[in-house]
Formats: structure tokens, sequence, C-alpha cells
């Protein structure tokens, strides 16, 4: 027993029970008790060092130090467990009734952002497109007139490329203009890319209206596109339902009314019903032939629709805007109220 | 266009139990929008009668007249009213109603003391009947019986349909077009009113006024039939006076009256001039001999050579298809008469009208293409009208030009379920187009042949005959099938870009914006813009002279936008967006006008693209007062030009783009103030404190920032490689210096970096101070090294440490500080 020095005696053993037990008793708090744990329960403590001294005991006395220890451990930890328990209890009854904060008053200490509202509904419309398989096409504001206007089967004379309704670059031989609609996206795509054409093309536009409570010289359009052998006008009607229960709700219904543009034919105007009246959306048909063949697509081999709508109205009457001034004027308690759109 | 039901019942058999909404959406479903229905005569009660104006007995001592007027309405005795019209005479006959009538509005008639005197009854205008807009004064009638009921005779129950008439539908401006619509749409017969009229009995011959047509291209084809011994004091009867204003027009004088009727009921503008002043006879050509024109509405216009008139043997007397000349114009003296039919050329008329702001209806009507035969079979009915109703007598028709061959049409008539995507019958193919006006030819299986009728020019490929059968099958009929395009799209990276930085900055506090792109010189100049910033494409004709200038820049837009936010309440403003701009303004080059019949060649394609300038896409933000704000918490923090720096960079680093930040004094930032970022050595950003002369011009706050990042300035990155993660444990170091002044902190930084060696992980600036001594500056860094399979000892660290300092001191004259 020598060798094993004064920690393995019967009465260090006491003496390391009795102070652990007093210290546990003394502990006022959980962190003071958490400090008592160190030093007379965890793994520095006196009864765990005699309790690793065990090892090189003769095995005789071995069964009975480990006997006389582990009585010891047990009566620590119970009393350290049911000082624990206390301390605890009294922590939740009244420390913690004691740290109570007004949490109503937490507030965020940025302002709120928002994308705007015409991003949001931009965004959902490619979203949904996309899942369609549709890519998303994009072009230049300020465009070349004969994407605007002549390869859209508008001739030179036709009344929308007046003045009053377009904006036009000096000097006029430039023959630039702020685009009209987005269907010289439309243009482009067909120009450059062989069928088959599934795009939506998203972006601003411009005419010659003043601002008032419903017009806006620059808004926002999309237009969508398919160009597929045996696309019919059940297709453009089916895919047109699908857009407005997604925009409007599951319960809207549509109506297609015919219609004249001089780039599809036959042409039609796309109502929905909302709120119990119908409400025109925008413009829509089977692309012209004439316009296929200035793109260099086969009209006897493919054929396609097109369909356009205006941001702003979509928006309007879907979230009961009813001045166009909050759309165009940038207060940004318009925007924070539309958020991020995320879902 | 305005049509009565009474006038399209006479030639479309509507039964009279049809709903005045069945009738609407029938005109709807074949693609006439009904702009609005006025139910005429619905809510008025008799007794109304016409009764004779026997005397008048002004009221003394009114502010306004007053009349006692004596009437004589077919009864016992003679009736006496109140009336402050002024617009009869004795004699006249008028509209009475007597006491138990009811007038629209629940206005209701009785006996009554007014001015001294009892009123029995009242005198009745137009507007009180709700059957017109005119409140000029009390319906004078040209005719009547006494006592007979006002209501029958002014026809005054019936329902006004207001069409819109799209601009391929010319023909569908008359009574005759729209009876066919409706007819066909409720799939009742149809009379065609240009049918009954005998063109025969007015022979073309060389006693009238004769015509020519000197510029082919100016009309197809024109009909003068010229009549004499026309009574100019006779009337226009009742019927076609409330037909005329039914249709939104106004009754003039019978010659007139019966021109617009013609025109209403059949689609033919028709003209009628003085035969006494027209001086030999009449030629279509262009106005190139005349500097102005008198036009009937009494103004003075200048015009131009390419002016389409219609011009005796010495000057013009009308333009043609928009408006008569005042000189020529049917006066109360007119006798003679010379009735004008042509199908001039639409695109003429449309230039016409244009130039000389004048839509009238016979321009609108004939730049929509008017029927070419009808300009025989409207002028026989005119002159027909003008003998029965104002005994004129016919001297001679002429006439020049001839009908256009029609064009025949090549169609299989399967194409048409092909392309609706609904199987409709050849029978129901061929019983639409026949419906339409269209001779079909069925000889050739697959091969129709499609003969479209006079009227309906606008009918040229199979294309346009498949929306013919579309709408009189119904558009409702036709399915709802969804295709879809290939799997796997995507937002092509500048896209998802861009959805991503405007996430980016709405969640940290900002708020997006759209601006219009229009600016001005003041603004270009205010903001110091210099080279392909201040080179502005112009508007030929802008909204507002205020801002005729396309933007070169985002800026512009976002100060008004924030100073808007500003003067409405906000104390705080972070702003931006995301849009382009236009630049590049010294390309402009003219295009060649290319062709659609076939596509044009790719280099053709190519020239037309390369005029259109670039338009580089940008995000910028203006951020005025604090993004962190004060509250209860404690003091908030004015956003600053670091801010901004750092947001810009943000940006650049959220698209996988390592940015460089160099000193910049790039207007309309603050020239201290301001950090131009670059990627591979290209600037693509600028941020920083905006230029206090700006802000105070622009009544902005002091200190506003701002960051602009050129978004299709940045590579698209692809893959990162992953980073080594090492796990042994890391040792800092820290190192102070003071440089001078003029050292860039960031030079310092990358000389640390170049000697520190290869396990420097990370280097921060931890603490940045100008010495009141001598006015170096003081920069402190913590730098940490890790080695990838070892722990650092403290010997190795401390030599890498001396590696970068000795870096730092010989590349920036760093001096440790001690």
């Amino acid at each position: 027993m020598t060798s094993t020095g004064d920690s393995l005696s019967v009465d260090h053993i006491a003496r390391a029970k009795t102070a652990a037990l007093e210290a546990i008793g003394k502990a006022s708090s959980l962190d003071a008790l958490k400090e008592v744990k160190i030093h007379h329960v965890g793994d520095k403590s006196e009864l765990a060092k005699a309790n690793q001294a065990l090892g090189k005991m003769e095995p005789t006395d071995r069964a009975e130090f480990g006997k006389v220890i582990g009585q010891a451990k047990t009566v620590v930890a119970d009393a350290f467990d049911d000082r624990q328990g206390v301390l605890e209890k009294e922590r939740d009854t009244k420390v913690l009734i004691e740290e109570r904060v007004d949490v109503s008053i937490a507030a965020r200490r940025t302002p709120k952002g928002g994308l705007h509202p015409l991003t949001v509904l931009t965004n959902e419309i490619c979203d949904l497109f996309l899942g369609l398989g549709y890519r998303v096409a994009e072009g230049p504001e300020l465009e070349a007139e004969w994407l605007n206007f002549d390869v859209l089967n508008i001739p030179a004379d036709h009344p929308a490329r007046t003045m009053q309704d377009t904006f036009f670059i000096e000097p006029l031989d430039s023959h630039l203009v702020l685009r009209t609609h987005t269907s010289p996206v439309q243009a482009r795509t067909m120009l450059t890319q062989d069928p088959p054409i599934y795009v939506i093309c998203p972006g601003r536009t411009y005419r010659a209206d003043e601002l008032d409570a419903t017009h806006t010289p620059v808004f926002s359009q999309v237009e969508g596109l398919v160009i597929d052998k045996g696309i019919t006008m059940a297709d453009l009607k089916g895919t047109l339902d699908y857009f407005a229960r997604a925009v409007f709700g599951p319960d809207v219904k549509t109506r297609l009314r015919p219609s004249f543009f001089p780039f599809t034919e036959p042409s039609a105007e796309v109502d929905f019903y909302f709120n119990g009246r119908w409400i025109e959306w925008g413009g829509c048909g089977m692309v012209n032939p004439k316009v296929l063949v200035a793109c260099g697509i086969d009209p006897e081999e493919y054929s396609g629709f097109a369909f356009g709508m205006g941001l702003e109205r979509t928006l309007m009457v879907r979230h009961g805007i009813t001045d166009m001034h909050d759309i165009v004027e940038g207060d940004i308690r318009f925007t924070q109220a539309f958020g991020t759109g995320v879902k | 266009m305005k049509v009565p039901l009474s006038w399209l019942s006479e030639y479309a058999s509507i039964s009279k139990t049809t709903k005045v909404s069945e009738i609407e959406d029938a005109f709807v479903r074949v693609g006439f929008e009904v702009e609005g229905v006025d139910e005429q005569g619905t809510n008025i009660k008799g007794p109304l009668v016409v009764g004779k104006v026997l005397s008048i007995q002004a009221v003394e001592g009114q502010k306004k007249p007053i009349r006692y007027v004596g009437l004589d309405c077919g009864e016992k005795q003679n009736r006496f009213v109140i009336c402050g019209a002024t617009n009869f005479a004795e004699g006249d006959l008028v509209v009475v109603a007597l006491p138990g009538a009811v007038l629209p509005g629940d206005f209701a008639i009785a006996a009554r003391q007014t001015y001294g005197h009892t009123s029995d009854g009242m005198i009745c205008s137009a507007k009180e009947l709700g059957i017109s807009e005119e409140h000029a004064g009390i319906i004078v009638l040209p005719e009547g019986k006494l006592g007979e009921d006002a209501l029958t005779l002014l026809e005054a129950k019936d329902t006004i349909f207001d069409i819109a008439i799209n601009p391929d539908r010319g023909y569908a401006l008359s009574i005759r077009g729209l009876a066919r619509e409706i007819a066909s749409s409720l799939g009742v017969s149809y009379k065609d009113p240009a049918g009954d009229i005998d063109v025969k009995k007015f022979a073309l011959n060389k006693e009238g006024i004769q015509v020519s047509l000197d510029d082919p291209k100016g009309a197809n084809i024109i009909y003068i039939r010229t009549l004499s011994g026309f009574d100019s004091s006779a009337k226009s009867p009742m019927w076609m006076r409330r037909r005329i204003e039914k249709c939104g027009m106004r009754s003039i004088s019978l010659a007139v009256d019966i021109t617009n009727y013609v025109m209403l009921e059949l689609g033919q503008p028709l003209h009628a001039f003085d035969s006494a002043k027209v001086e030999g006879s009449l030629h279509i050509r262009r106005a190139n001999k005349e500097k102005t024109f008198t036009t009937l509405d009494n103004v003075v216009r200048n015009v131009s050579d390419e002016d389409l008139v219609v011009a005796d043997n010495k000057k013009a007397l009308a333009l043609a298809g928009t408006m008569g000349g005042l000189d020529s114009e049917v006066t109360e003296q007119t006798t003679g008469l010379a009735i004008e039919a042509a199908r001039f050329e639409p695109i003429a008329v449309a230039k016409n009208s244009r130039r000389h702001k004048l839509s009238t209806e016979a321009s609108r009507r004939l730049e929509r293409a008017v029927d070419p035969a009808l300009a025989e079979i409207a002028s026989a009915r005119a002159a027909d009208l003008l003998i029965e109703l104002g005994g004129a007598a016919h001297i001679g028709s002429a006439m020049d030009g001839s009908l256009p061959k029609p064009s025949v049409i090549t169609l299989n008539p399967d194409f048409i379920s092909q392309l609706l995507g609904v199987e409709i019958s050849h029978d129901v193919v061929a019983l639409k187009l026949e419906i339409v006006g269209c001779t079909v030819d069925k000889k050739v299986l697959g091969k129709w042949l499609i003969t479209p009728p006079s009227w309906r020019a606008d009918l040229l490929t199979p294309a346009d005959l498949t929306e013919e059968v579309a709408r009189l099958v119904g558009y409702d009929h036709i399915p709802s099938t969804l295709p879809t395009g290939k799997s796997g799209a995507t937002l092509n990276p500048s896209q998802a870009r861009r959805r991503s930085i405007g996430l980016m900055l709405a969640d940290k506090g900002y708020s997006e914006v759209y601006n219009y792109p229009f600016v001005n010189q003041e603004m270009v100049d205010l903001l110091g813009f210099v080279g392909p910033r201040a080179a502005s494409f112009k508007l030929a004709n802008p909204m507002s002279d205020q801002a005729p200038l396309l933007r070169t820049h985002l800026l512009p837009g976002l100060l008004d936008a924030a100073k808007r936010n500003l003067s409405r309440g906000a104390k705080d403003v972070a702003i931006f967006e995301i849009g382009s701009v236009f630049r590049d303004v010294a390309k402009l080059s003219t295009p060649k006008s290319l062709p659609i019949s076939q596509r044009p060649s790719q280099s053709e394609i190519e020239s037309v693209f390369a005029t259109v300038p670039a338009q580089p896409l940008f995000v910028v933000a203006v951020v005025a007062g604090q993004l962190d704000r004060s509250g209860w918490w404690g003091k908030g923090r004015k956003f600053d030009w670091s801010d901004a720096t750092t947001q810009a960079m943000e940006i650049i680093e959220a698209t996988g783009n390592i940015g460089k930040i160099v000193q910049s004094d790039l207007a309309p930032w603050h020239p201290g103030r301001c950090a131009e970022i670059q990627v591979n050595g290209k600037p693509v950003a600028h941020a920083g404190e905006l230029h206090p002369r700006v802000l105070e011009a622009l009544g902005l706050p002091a200190r506003t920032c701002a960051f602009g990042v050129i978004l299709s300035e940045l590579p698209v990155q692809h893959n990162v490689s992953a980073p080594q993660v090492i796990t042994m444990p890391a040792a800092t170091q820290d190192v102070s210096f003071f440089v001078g002044a003029d050292v860039a902190a960031s030079a310092v930084q990358s000389a640390l970096v170049a000697g520190a060696g290869e396990l420097l992980e990370s280097i921060v600036l931890f603490d940045r101070f100008i010495s009141s001594d001598d006015g170096k500056v003081s920069l402190a860094f913590t730098l940490t090294f890790r080695a990838p399979d070892r722990t650092l000892t403290a010997e190795e660290v401390s030599t890498y440490r001396e590696a970068a300092v000795a870096s730092a001191a010989k590349s920036c004259g760093a001096q440790v500080r001690a």
C-alpha cells in the first residue's frame, strides 16, 4: 500500500468525499456548480485520481478500495445531481424570469428591401415557362425599325409607325426606335435560330402615351413564341389557359375574341374573367406565314403561335393597384410591400 | 361605329325575342368588340305628342329668357306651357310631354304653377328624352300630325350598339357590313342593302360633269353623278335624321344628310359638290399646283405635293377622301349637285388624314379600304334619294378606272383543321366561307379555289381564310392543349445573375425601382459626364422637351427617385435599378430597307443587327442616410463610401469574379472618395460618395453614396476548384507599419501577401490611423499561416512574418512600428 501513497488511504477518500459534498452544498449557482464539478466530480477530482490508482494496486486490495471509492463516487454524484436539480429549478423559476425581455420590441436593424413587383411578376412568369421548356429571350430596347416593324409585317405606312405612337431617334435615317413591343426579340430569335423555338420574351417597351392612371410611355411586356411542327391554335389556347391560371388563380377563365394584328393570322384578343368581369389581357394568334417567310422559316413545315401581355395591367388587376403612378415613381413604400416574391 | 338595332334588323332578321346581351355576345364572338350599349327610350312613358306652336309670350323680369307658349296638340283645347328654350318659332312642330308622362331619370310631368302661369306639360329636348346628347334646344320636328305619338315618330325606343372595328375590316363600318356579321353570328338570314339598288337607270353619258383619274395610283375607280333641280329648302325626313343621329352624327341639310346616310348604310363615303362651282371636269391628282387649300371647316391648310385631291380644271376642290373644300361646298342656294363616290387608295387617304390631322368619317372608312364595287352602287343610291326627297333630276353620270381583279386563293380545306387544332368538315369550311361572301370552287380535291368578295381586300392567304372560318365556327370551339419545348430549359447566366443580384440587394434592405430612361442635357452636365457618358441619343419626338435624351447611366433616374422619396418623408433611402443604358452614339448608320418577301441574306441581317448600338446592363444603387438604423438598441450608422465600395465588390464576387479596388476620381463621385473596381484589369464598377456639388444642386443629403456595376462586363465564371480545407492548427502574427500618406493600404497588403509565402492563409487590416505627428499612416494587419501537414513552429512563422515585412518595406517603404 505504500507505493500508492496518500491518495489511497480510506481516510483520504473520506476527506475527498466530505470536501466534495461540502462544495456541492455551497454552490449557489449553476456556474459555481460547474466549477465544483471540475474539482470534485470530474476526471481531475481526488476521487477520480484514486480510482485511476486502483490499477496499480495488488489485486487483493483492489476489490476493497474499489468498493470504498465506488460508494464515495456514487454519494458525490447523487449529491451533485440533486444540487443541479435544485439550482436548475431555481434558475427556471427565478433567474430566467428576471432575464425576461419585452420581445415585442424586436425590430429589423436594416430596412426591409424589395424587388419591384414587375420584377417579381417577370420572375414568376419566366419560371412558369421554363417549366414548359421555354427559354427566356431578350433583346435591345433601342431597336432597328426593320426588326420592330417591317419584318413583323407592319409596313411603312402603318399608323403604329407614326410619331404619335413610336419614339424615334434622331437622325430619322438611323431608323432606330425605342421598341414598341418585345416582338423584335421574337424576330431576332426566328432570324438566328432554327425551329423548334419555345421562347418567352419579357422586357421594357415604349409608346408615346402620356402618363396617367392607366397609361405609361415606358411599360413592360411579356411575349411568348412557339414555332414547331404541327402547332395549332388549340396549343395557343391551352398555353394561355395554363398561363392565366398560374397568374390569376386556378379558377380563372379565359376567352379568345377574333382580332387583328399584322404579325398573326388568325389573331385574337385574350380576355380573362376575374372578380366578376371580363378583362382584356393581351393579343395573340398564329404566327402569320408572311412573318415566318421573312425569317426564313418554311410555313409548309412549321407553324407557330405568339402572344403578348402588358405586365403593368396584369399587376394592376392582380394586386388591385389603381394608379399607374405607383408603378413608375419608385416610391420605396410601394416596392417594399411586395418583398422579393419568395413563396 | 354606333349602329341602331332597328336599322340592323332591316337587313339581318334578328328575332324580336333575341336579348340585347345575346346580340352583344354575338358581335364579340365574331370579332367585334362592343364598347357600349345604349338602350334608348326604355325609361320614357307617354303621353308624348306632336304639338304646333301657336303663340309665344315672353315672361318679363327674369334673368334668363322664359316663354309662355300656346300649343295645339290636336286636343279640343289649346295647351299652355312654360319653356326656357328659344330655338323655335310660331308654327313650328315640337314634342310635348303631357301631364302623366315620365321622362328618363324618373322625371314626372305634371301641371304646375311657375313664373306666374300654369304650365300644362313640357316641350322636350332630345337630351331630355335620352335619345341624344344634343341639348342646344328643344326638338323642332320636320313633319308630324298634331297629337300623333311623338315617341313613335322619333323612333325613340331603340338599342344602339357602339362597335369597335379592327383596321382590317373597313367593310364593317356600315350597316351593310355589321348586319352581315350579326346575321352570320346569330345564324339568321341576311339581305344585302346594296343588292336592291338599280344602277342601270343612271346611264353613263357626257351630259354631266366628267371625271378622270389623272393619278391612276390615287384611286381604283370613281363615279360622278350630276343632278339638277334640287330643292334646297327640302328637309331631311324624320326617319333619316333619326338614323343619322343614332349613328352618332348630326343632321345638317338634306343633301349632306343623304351622303352621310348612304355612307352609314353601305360604307361608301360620298362627297357632294355644288355643280355650279365646278369648272370643267373633275380630276384625281396630287396637289402639286396648290400651296394652300381651305377645307369646309374654314381652315386654310398648307398642302403637300403628295396630298391627293379632287380638282376641277382650275383648282383643288377636296382633299380626297378626307374633307371637302369651302369653295365648292353645298349651300342653301345649291340646286345642282355632283356626287362623288371613289375607291381611293387607302394609303393615300391615310397620309392625307395624318398630314392634316383630319380624321373624318370618310377617311376612317377609306383608309381601311372600301369595297370598290360600291362606288357605282352608292352613288346611284344617293342619286335615288336626291330625286325622291329633294326633287332633283339626273343629268348624267361619268366614271373612270376599273374594278380591281379579285385575288384567287388556293386552299386545302384540311389546312384549316390542322392550324386550328380542331376537326372542321369540308362542308362547314365551304359554308362559312360562303357566308363571308367568298365563292368556293371545290372542283379539285385539296386545292379549292376561293374568290373573296369585293369588300374583303384583306383576304389574301389560307391563313386569312382560316380566321374567317374560325371566328364563324367560334373560337370557343377550339380545344385547349398544352405543348412543351425541350426539357432542361434554364435561365442563361446573365439572367440568373441579374435575378440573384436583385435578391441580394433586396435582402440587404435596398428597394428596386424602375425609372424612365429619359434625361436632359442639364442633368448630363451637372453630373459631369464626359466622353461616351455625355453622348446621348436624342429622341425625335420626346414626351417632353424637358427630357429629350436617352440615359447613358442609371444615376439620373435614381437620383430623381431618391429625391422623390425624401420629399415624401423618407429619412433613409436605399434604392437600386437594374437596366440598360444607351451609349455608342457615334456608330449610327443608315440601314438598307429590306423587303420581307423572303429571308434577307445573312449579311443583310447582320448589317441590320449592326445598326443597333450595344446597350450595356448596369446595376446602380443610391443610398442616402442609414442602412444600419438607429433604434432602442443604440445609434445606427450612416452608409458611407466604404459600404458602397464593398457592396459593389460583393456583387462582383457573387458572380465568381475577383475585383481589384483602385483609387479613382470619376464624376459624379467625390474626387477623393471614389473607388474604381477592376476585373482582369478592366474597370467594371465605380463606388463611393457622390460629389458634394452634385448633391447640393439636387437637394440631396450630404454624403449620399452610390455604386454602379456593369453587369454585362463581368465575365461568366464556371466551376470553382475546391479549396483544400486544412485541419492543422493556424498561427497568427500581427504586424504594424507606418507608411506615407500616398501609399494605398491595398499596395501594402499586396506586398505582404507576396512576401509571406504560400502558407499565408489570410490577411486582415485590423487598424488604421493617421499619426498626428508627421501625417504618416499607421496600418496594422493580422497574418494567419497554416501548413497542410504539420503544426507550424514559432520560429518558422516568425521567418515568414519577417519575409512579409521585408517585402512591404521594399515595395511600399513601410516602416515597422516599434
